[in-house]
């Protein structure tokens, strides 16, 4: 090697090394708030979006259904706002979806990730196909459920007695009054949050959430009895659960029932 | 007073193109005007021409995003327009981050910073190297990378749709302009002007230089804010090939013995001027 090569190739290490640190630092920093900045699960969304993950990787942000909306009730998120910047995204209390029935939201969305093909049942485009989120009931503070003749969120639902149904049920604690409870049906709930946006007490009593978070899955561990449907609920699930049958070992079944002296011993220990 | 105004007269159009194209789009959220809906990601002119970010596009496609139809003809649009008239004509002519890194030029260039700093000197080459970056984390964590923090659409957006916590990035564009690196943001980083600049490689509109008018004055080459792609200036009489020109006019207006111009050059020009 020639002596006089030695500073240069120092130099050119030294650039090297540099740029990866700096690249580095970038790149670090970069992924840390990309990880963070998606991770919100309790955004609502409008009609016809794609799941939240396909949804954040879709929507180009372009904002054209906040345009859209008639009702104002859309919102671009912006950096402040813990949801994935740009994305539009609307707040109940602040103003609900006012379900339009030509949908001019999900209808201008360049992207598709407001899709009107998942606002299609049967080939039927109907707004009342959209499942925003579910509407979920805090029985501890709405009013009907405490014995007041409220009302206020079935009479907000554009679903009235479909989505949200009240029941009547004695009050025990009068002993000559009813309570008339709303009860959400999650077949027909939009989560357009207008009972969200109506309902009187301080902090609303019902609340619409992501379907990701407000929906239950039962799972393919338990099965309801006597109900063959449900069985084939399970075998439809094909996949996320492989039953492993632990093998049985008669030989330590029988030495179990043979083993006298530790039964004896059982025995005289209690 | 005239010759003031015509020495500036490309800076002028500019601002106005900036402003009247964030006015239209302000307006149609604002007062529901008809000429155009959108941002600069993606937007549809007079309800019908469908415009689309190919770069913004581009990251989706990485992040697992399907494109819709509406997308492509919108990404198809704006590649003939930058295929034909450069794609850095966005940089200079529609940015509006544009108007703050050259309010830090220009504060930089009355404060001498230039001949007091003795900052860090960025490699023009990091916008491409960043480009790839962003395309590999969208196909990491599934979201449009650069999307999510880019100070361009976190203004246009802002301007349109409101900032939030947004415009401390425009601040730290303006300081790190200021004080850090002359042309840091817009010359050396950002990506979607690497982008523009690639797409536009043999657009028809350069900037031409006529070596026998050159006096080599040096005024271009300070006014330039991409002074590597003016490297044949008093030199020979050619377009400008290399890919960074921001088509600004700077150095049009700048340039005393109109020795500098605006032209059309066929790609078939172009390649003979480069063999």
């Amino acid at each position: 090697m020639n002596e006089t090569d030695e500073p240069e190739r120092r130099h050119f290490l030294l650039k090297m090394v540099n740029a990866l640190g700096y690249g580095a630092f970038g790149a670090i920093a970069w992924s840390a708030y990309l990880s963070q900045a998606q991770a919100n699960k309790l955004v609502l969304r409008p009609p016809g979006a794609l799941n939240e993950k396909d949804f954040v990787s879709t929507c180009i942000r372009c904002g054209m259904c906040v345009e859209a909306c008639p009702y104002d009730a859309l919102e671009l998120a912006t950096i402040s706002d813990q949801i994935s910047i740009g994305t539009p995204y609307f707040t109940p209390r602040v103003q609900a979806c006012q379900m339009c029935p030509d949908i001019p939201c999900a209808s201008i969305c360049p992207s598709k990730s407001l899709d009107l093909d998942l606002l299609r049942v049967d080939d039927e485009l109907s707004i009342d196909n959209a499942r925003m989120g579910l509407a979920t009931i805090n029985t501890e503070t709405c009013l009907a459920y405490l014995g007041l003749q409220c009302t206020m969120c079935i009479r907000a639902c554009p679903l009235a007695d479909t989505a949200i149904v009240l029941t009547n049920e004695r009050n025990p604690r009068t002993d000559m009054h009813a309570f008339l409870k709303p009860v959400v049906d999650p077949d027909f709930c939009t989560g357009c949050g207008m009972c969200e946006r109506a309902c009187p007490t301080e902090i609303a009593s019902i609340h619409v959430l992501p379907l990701s978070v407000s929906s239950g899955d039962v799972g393919s561990h338990y099965i309801v009895g006597w109900e063959e449907d449900d069985e084939k609920r399970i075998n439809q699930r094909s996949g996320d659960v492989i039953l492993d049958r632990t093998k049985r070992n008669q030989k330590s079944a029988l030495d179990n029932v043979n083993d006298v002296d530790g039964i004896l011993k059982g025995l005289y220990d209690d | 007073m005239t010759r003031f105004l015509y020495k500036q007269r490309f800076l002028l159009a500019r601002r106005v193109v900036q402003v009247l194209l964030m006015t239209a789009y302000f307006g149609a959220n604002a007062y529901g005007w008809q000429i155009v809906v959108g941002n600069f990601s993606s937007a549809r002119y007079f309800g019908l021409i469908p415009l689309s970010d190919p770069y913004a596009t581009l990251q989706s496609f990485f992040a697992g995003a399907v494109i819709a139809t509406d997308m492509l003809m919108g990404v198809a649009v704006v590649l003939f327009f930058y295929a034909i008239i450069g794609g850095r004509f966005f940089c200079s002519w529609v940015c509006p981050v544009n108007m703050i890194t050259d309010g830090a030029a220009w504060l930089r260039e009355k404060l001498h910073l230039d001949e007091r700093s003795s900052g860090p000197v960025l490699s023009r080459h990091i916008r491409y190297w960043i480009i790839a970056l962003s395309l590999l984390l969208s196909y990491l964590f599934s979201v449009a990378a650069f999307e999510m923090i880019s100070p361009i659409a976190i203004t246009h957006r802002g301007i349109i749709f409101g900032f939030g916590f947004g415009w401390v990035f425009l601040v730290a564009i303006f300081l790190f302009d200021l004080f850090s690196q002359r042309h840091g943001w817009c010359g050396h980083l950002c990506p979607l002007g690497g982008f523009n600049a690639i797409v536009g490689k043999y657009s028809i509109i350069k900037v031409v230089h006529d070596k026998d008018r050159c006096i080599n004055a040096q005024a271009c080459l300070k006014a330039c804010p991409e002074e590597q792609v003016l490297d044949m200036v008093g030199k020979e009489s050619r377009p400008v090939t290399q890919i960074e020109c921001v088509k600004c006019g700077r150095c049009v207006e700048a340039c005393d013995s109109q020795a500098l111009s605006f032209s059309i050059v066929s790609i078939a020009e172009q390649m003979r001027g480069r063999a």
